[in-house]
């Protein structure tokens, strides 16, 4: 077995960013670090409880030239939303009648607020005007940016449905860590089902400001989509079709 | 068969046992999602004095009610008619009763266990409040050996759990060394990976084996990949000291962990064939966690601490070093907050002890649960009085791989410092020779304690 060699002058918090014992051992957490664990906890319960600030996100899209529409999954609230994923991934039916009324489209674009809103609001906008933009380039229409309160990632799959795209990209806030509560992931289904199985989608996650940038992000989904419209398929039957030879 | 319980003038009707079970469990939101629970809390204590006046013997059938099930069939299997003699004739209300009686020793429970199946003993719990959990596990004494001894009566072990979101070697040596610093690994070094090849399952294994070898430390390492990944590296002489697996209480659940008994039996055989252990040693180490089989829609309708209960059968097939429930680990759905969280732990440390088993908990929460640091801290010391054989404890309490709290290696010194219960005798003697824990002992800082170590290079 080779051996590294023992390096001079660590920084220890390039290594790691766990929370190693740097006082005093054998006593209790500093006061210090007690407050410190606090704080990190109470931004991501707030990540978890807080609303998508609806008309900040509208407006930040439409100074992209972004139309939205506003939509809602079956659970009511923010605690039903935690407890009853089920219903976080349930289109109502008057839900569904509205959007049937768009016009149609190539690819639903939908922003939702999932497990941290702060994570949506923060990177959510800015990544689907980018992305949006590289889709028109390549000539597909795109859906307002459909807002979704109370969303999983399933929800998608009935709004595309109702509004008869094949590609549907579902943003939404990823389970807030301690160490970050706005790290934004993405879905990206093609002719998704009502029973479409999480097998069958790609994800592009930890997208944030000290993680995947925006641009970076919407640069890979765009390829994604490219790929996934031409074999009509996507998750781990699209990657079991790139391994074949191209033709 | 039906069971039923008249409440005044109403009529509660349960169509089977698995039902009544439901029905009977302490309120929880996974059994809710599920579509299980009782609807009403008069339902629930309907349910529960119904239960409490079924035979033992009822469960000798098929609770399941699935035909063909492995785990169904393991359970029949494992059952010693011989054993449940002495508690044969007793219905659920009379065994909780029995266990609780100060005659029922901690010698009487370990030579019943083999005659109890998962659901008598989730059955049993159903009807126990929290502290009947703790006084009948703390009778129960499970003594599992590598190269420490867990779970001798009065101590609490502890695993080092120093995971890195890269898994990079030096980020996994300084949260190992961090936490050896303070008293923690006794029960096992182990980390979860964050990625799946075998290439990086070794590496971890090798720095794991380094850090405990090059410092002599009495314990045992554990990279806590998938089996088959376990059967690969080992067949490539990995050091790999336990197998470790995630299970759950139905073929189909397991299925959606892609493992089978028959895996299990091979990568058994071949981690004794490795010949690192004494003879006799316990080799295996299990994961747990209420929710798992309904997350895999494998429940097949019974209620998520039924099925946690069954999957010790898996458990106890193996003679494990180490078993542990993570319980607050798979989120809100299945156990919404710190009430749920502190009673599901220690009800399936109750369930896993009666069984036979050395049963060890996460005591831990996610940041969408309704959970804190004080619950954790709640959990620990009922825990510590059950007589835990050990805990899961991480840096500052933070997993930065699998972003939820666990507990810190502060919090076992908390419970050393309060109630006793130091750590396997032998890491406890390695401490003491080190100077870990001593007055007036200088330790080295972590850089340097780094540098030493020789870890393979990445």
């Amino acid at each position: 077995m080779s051996v590294s060699k023992p390096s001079k002058g660590l920084d220890l918090a390039a290594i790691t960013q766990a929370r190693l014992t740097t006082g005093a051992r054998g006593r209790a957490l500093t006061t210090r670090e007690m407050l410190h664990f606090a704080l990190d906890h109470a931004r991501a319960r707030d990540a978890v409880l807080s609303d998508l600030d609806m008309p900040a996100c509208a407006d930040a899209l439409s100074r992209a030239g972004l139309e939205t529409q506003l939509s809602a999954s079956a659970a009511g609230d923010r605690r039903a939303f935690v407890q009853r994923p089920d219903l976080g991934r349930r289109l109502p039916q008057d839900q569904a009648d509205t959007l049937a009324a768009l016009p149609p489209c190539d690819v639903a674009l939908v922003l939702g607020d999932g497990l941290s809103a702060i994570a949506a609001q923060l990177n959510g906008p800015g990544f689907l005007i980018a992305l949006a933009a590289r889709l028109a380039a390549q000539g597909l229409t795109t859906s307002p940016v459909i807002l979704a309160r109370q969303a999983r990632v399933a929800l998608g799959d009935g709004i595309a449905h109702a509004m008869g795209a094949q590609t549907v990209v579902m943003a939404l806030g990823e389970r807030p860590g301690l160490s970050a509560a706005d790290s934004l992931g993405v879905y990206i289904t093609q002719a998704p089902q009502p029973k479409t199985p999480d097998s069958a989608r790609n994800c592009i996650s930890n997208i944030r400001e000290a993680g995947l940038s925006v641009q970076d992000a919407a640069a890979e989904a765009e390829a994604l989509i490219l790929r996934m419209r031409r074999f009509g398929l996507s998750g781990v039957a699209l990657a079991q079709r790139q391994a074949l030879p191209e033709d | 068969m039906a069971y039923q319980c008249d409440l005044g003038g109403t009529r509660f009707r349960f169509p089977s046992l698995k039902t009544l079970l439901a029905r009977a469990t302490p309120e929880r939101s996974g059994d809710h999602l599920a579509g299980v629970a009782a609807e009403t809390p008069l339902e629930r204590v309907a349910a529960q004095m119904a239960l409490a006046n079924v035979p033992l013997t009822d469960f000798l059938d098929d609770v399941l009610e699935v035909d063909g099930d492995g785990i169904t069939a393991l359970i029949f299997d494992q059952q010693d008619a011989q054993a449940f003699a002495p508690i044969r004739s007793l219905t659920v209300g009379g065994f909780r009763d029995w266990l609780l009686a100060p005659e029922t020793t901690g010698a009487v429970l370990r030579d019943l266990a083999p005659g109890l199946t998962p659901e008598m003993v989730a059955a049993t719990s159903k009807l126990m409040r929290v502290q009947d959990l703790i006084a009948v596990s703390r009778k129960i004494e499970i003594v599992t050996r590598f190269r420490s001894t867990i779970g001798l009566a009065g101590r609490l072990s502890t695993r080092n759990q120093p995971n890195h979101p890269t898994d990079d070697s030096q980020g996994i040596a300084l949260s190992a060394l961090d936490g050896l610093m303070m008293g923690a690994g006794d029960a096992v070094i182990g980390v979860n990976p964050a990625t799946d090849s075998v290439a990086d399952f070794i590496r971890i294994c090798d720095v794991l084996d380094v850090i405990r070898s090059e410092l002599d430390v009495p314990t045992q390492t554990c990279c806590l990949g998938h089996v088959t990944t376990a059967l690969d590296a080992m067949q490539a002489d990995a050091p790999v000291d336990l197998v470790f697996q995630s299970i759950a209480g139905s073929d189909k659940a397991n299925d959606g962990f892609g493992v089978t008994l028959a895996m299990l039996d091979d990568a058994h055989e071949a981690v004794r064939a490795l010949g690192r252990a004494p003879d006799g040693a316990n080799l295996m180490y299990f994961e747990t966690g209420q929710g798992a089989a309904l997350s895999a829609e494998a429940h097949f309708d019974m209620d998520q601490q039924t099925m946690e209960a069954r999957a010790y059968a898996v458990a106890r097939r193996y003679r494990p070093l180490l078993v542990n429930t993570v319980v607050g680990f798979i989120g809100p759905e299945y156990l919404a907050d710190g009430k749920q969280i502190l009673r599901a732990g220690l009800e399936d440390h109750f369930c896993g002890k009666l069984l036979g088993l050395p049963m060890g908990v996460d005591i831990c929460y996610t940041n969408h649960s309704w959970a804190d640091q004080d619950d954790m801290d709640h959990l620990l010391v009922s825990l510590a009085a059950a007589g835990v054989s050990f805990v899961i404890t991480v840096p500052g309490a933070d997993d930065i791989m699998l972003n939820y709290q666990s507990l810190a290696f502060h919090d076992a010194q908390f419970i050393r410092d309060t109630l006793g219960h130091p750590p396997a005798p032998e890491f406890a003697d390695w401490m003491a020779r080190i100077g870990i824990g001593e007055q007036g002992v200088t330790l080295p800082t972590l850089e340097t304690a780094l540098g030493r170590l020789r870890l393979p290079a990445a």
